[in-house]
């Protein structure tokens, strides 16, 4: 099929959507579109992850992100009841500082990712490097160190989280009756 | 590959036949079950024992005038049922229904797929089963739905967790596989998983009862207060998707539990039994026999699910929280560090 | 004040630890539930099987011929006025030349009405009938679809001759018994022949 394989075609319309959708999320009005949108794009990354053979990561993107991440999203926003009518009015000279600042960013990327092509990939011995197996092992023996300080910090936002949303102290009869 | 594709494809559309009978029936079996339960018949009309009853009530669907509210999101309020139905048989392409067949030295495995990351792909089915809820309740454009669809997916995030912890709890004690296949394979050797595991399985039940919506959590239809919930506007076929993708999360729920906890195809002397009737591992035989085991034990389930809902009362939303955050999250941890310490101790977790 | 004995004082004591991880309670409403599997059903299957009434029930009205297949009402009206619900209406002919087959006495009711949905089905009409010729039987008003169709003209109420309507079974011993009283000395009047010839013996 014009020179490319299964795989590459797979590539091209994963990637193609991915953008498509995360070009949505951007443009659509509707804020719960915008995060059914962004669902999707996920869904489609996941996509890459199991073309690299990684259905572990594939797996853990759909649960964690699609599954719980954007379902609190769209349960925030169904709560907010945003619709396109309580938009608020951008003005011009907020639109014109959004642009800047997003030319900025698309600046500093391309500059970050230029000479990226002559970078050599390191590859793993063996391409089951994205099943269960394999990161554990690499997980939890190579980069042990880094994974602990990541939940040290996942335990500190949890804690934080938990103290935002402790009620106030109350006087005793108060609370008692309840 | 012809012959292996041929056979993929008899798996999966039996799995997705069998789920829909199922599904069918259950609605029969909840019926009269209930009416059982309350010393009554229950369905009794359409044909013997109202069998055919199931046919009646899908006939009705079908014909039913289809309402679409003219506020809602058309193209979401369409699409919500279709989803929640895509991902409630998604969740059943894991189940190992029978033993492998060996036929000339080929294995057929009686899975539609052996994913080494079923437990996960399970749990992110599950957890992506949620959007159909909440599209359908957002889409709807009604207060009662939204309500509906707000409570459910709170419900289902909340009780994923202890699901999730007792689920790693179940898999460090089974040998540490993640593939549906492998875990209900180890239970070959005689113990089920439902002997060290009991009080994971007990917090698994309670947490399958909050996920599928099933009384005494279905407060996301709770009919006292929010008419019909997440599916107040629905009508006709679309209703119909909606309830008949609930019965099939009950029925790959059921079949999970039995699978993860009571030991799948395998019951007990399973090998000595075989051998007494002279049937060789691997023949059509034995698989026959091993998916009329699994097959009983998960209609058991089914009966046990309908048997909590027609005893229980439902729970206050505030004690349904309460439940799964400050009892049910503790408890898994609880399991899952006596699960680990005992597991150290037998040996079976090296450093 | 105590009202009966069966009050019960109520504490707001916390839960037990055996009562607040529910399990026990579950578990014991769950064997409750399943011991009704058992249970006799009190279940009537309607069309096949049907609930037997009471001897004296009052159902829908029958105007009876006599044994000659003569209709036996004579339109006087006592049962339009002993009516409490003012269901009955009537009007009253005189019977020509060649029809004494058809009308037992002079004078008969050329029509007869009873507005089923207004009747109560208290059974004065039939007490209040000098003739014996209204009687209130085991049968059932049907449903119908239209309001109308509730007022029931001659044609329902008068009992076909091929077809003649047991009402025996009302006239059980008590009744016929209170029937003798004083102020029902009227239905003593009449023949008490086909009521006894209907009676089975007990």
């Amino acid at each position: 099929m014009l020179g490319y394989t299964i795989t590459q075609w797979l590539f091209g319309i994963l990637a193609f959507m991915a953008i498509m959708f995360g070009l949505m999320v951007v443009f659509s009005r509707n804020p719960v579109n915008s995060v059914l949108y962004l669902v999707l794009t996920f869904f489609c990354i996941a996509g890459h992850y199991l073309l690299l053979n990684a259905q572990f990561l594939a797996v853990v993107h759909i649960a964690v992100y699609a599954g719980a991440i954007m379902v609190l999203f769209l349960f925030v926003i169904m709560l907010m009841n945003l619709n396109q009518d309580s938009e608020p009015q951008r003005t011009m000279i907020s639109k014109v500082i959004a642009g800047v600042i997003g030319g900025l960013l698309l600046l500093v990327v391309v500059g970050a990712l230029r000479g990226s092509e002559q970078l050599a990939i390191t590859r793993y011995g063996h391409s089951e490097i994205g099943l269960v197996r394999n990161l554990g092992r690499v997980l939890f023996d190579e980069y042990l160190f880094p994974f602990e300080i990541v939940s040290v910090l996942l335990l500190a936002a949890l804690v934080g989280a938990i103290m935002i949303g402790k009620k106030e102290d109350r006087p005793l009869a108060e609370s008692n009756q309840e | 590959m012809e012959v292996f594709i041929i056979y993929k494809s008899v798996i999966a559309l039996a799995v997705f036949a069998v789920s829909l009978g199922i599904a069918a029936y259950s609605t029969w079996w909840e019926r009269k079950f209930a009416g059982l339960l309350q010393d009554r018949w229950g369905p009794s009309r359409a044909g013997k024992w109202g069998l055919l009853q199931p046919l009646a009530d899908g006939g009705k669907m079908l014909f039913k005038e289809e309402i679409i509210p003219n506020v809602s999101n058309r193209f979401l309020f369409v699409l919500a049922p279709g989803l929640f139905i895509i991902t409630a048989i998604m969740a059943g392409v894991l189940i190992p229904w029978a033993p492998s067949v060996v036929i000339n030295g080929e294995t057929y495995a009686m899975q539609v797929a052996d994913l080494n990351v079923g437990v996960i792909f399970l749990l992110s089915v599950t957890s992506v089963g949620v959007y159909g809820i909440m599209i359908g309740g957002w889409a709807s454009n009604n207060k009662y739905s939204l309500l509906g669809a707000i409570r459910a997916s709170a419900q289902m995030i909340s009780y994923e967790l202890a699901m999730g912890i007792s689920l790693i709890a179940l898999i460090i004690s089974a040998g540490g596989s993640l593939s549906f296949a492998d875990i209900v394979k180890a239970q070959d050797a005689g113990i089920a998983n439902i002997v060290p595991q009991f009080f994971g399985f007990i917090i698994f039940f309670i947490c399958a009862l909050a996920e599928t919506n099933r009384a005494p959590f279905d407060l996301a239809e709770c009919e006292t207060e929010l008419v019909g919930g997440y599916h107040t506007e629905y009508s006709a076929f679309k209703l119909g998707l909606f309830l008949f993708a609930e019965y099939i999360n009950m029925f790959v729920s059921s079949a999970v539990m039995a699978g993860f906890y009571f030991g799948g195809y395998n019951f007990p002397f399973a090998h000595e039994v075989y051998q007494a009737l002279g049937l060789a591992e691997g023949s059509i035989a034995v698989s026959v026999i091993g998916f009329l085991v699994y097959f009983t034990k998960t209609l058991i389930f089914i009966s046990v699910f309908m048997w909590v809902r027609w005893t229980l009362p439902r729970f206050r939303y505030d004690q349904l929280m309460n439940l799964g955050w400050k009892t049910l999250l503790p408890l898994s941890l609880l399991n899952l560090a006596i699960t680990v310490v005992v597991e150290i101790f037998r040996g079976n977790i090296t450093f | 004040m105590q009202l009966t004995n069966r009050r019960k004082v109520v504490s707001d004591k916390h839960q037990t630890l055996s009562e607040r991880i529910y399990f026990p309670a579950v578990v014991k409403g769950m064997l409750i539930t399943f011991s009704h599997l058992f249970k006799k059903r009190p279940t009537i299957m309607y069309p096949e099987e049907q609930r037997e009434i009471a001897p004296v029930y009052r159902g829908r009205h029958v105007l009876k011929r006599d044994e000659n297949g003569a209709e036996r009402c004579t339109a006087c009206g006592m049962c339009a006025v002993a009516c409490p619900a003012e269901a009955i209406t009537m009007e009253s002919a005189e019977r020509k030349r060649g029809e004494e087959g058809l009308y037992r006495e002079e004078k008969y009711a050329s029509t007869y009405e009873i507005n089923m949905l207004r009747c109560i089905f208290c059974g004065l009409c039939e007490e209040a009938c000098p003739k014996e010729a209204i009687f209130l039987t085991d049968r059932l008003v049907e449903s119908e679809y239209e309001r109308e169709t509730f007022v029931y003209g001659k044609d329902k109420l008068v009992e076909k001759i091929d077809q003649r309507i047991d009402v025996t079974k009302r006239q059980t011993p008590e009744v016929i018994e209170f029937k003798k009283r004083p102020g029902l000395k009227h239905n003593s009047l009449f023949d008490k022949t086909q009521i006894d010839r209907h009676r089975k013996p007990h």
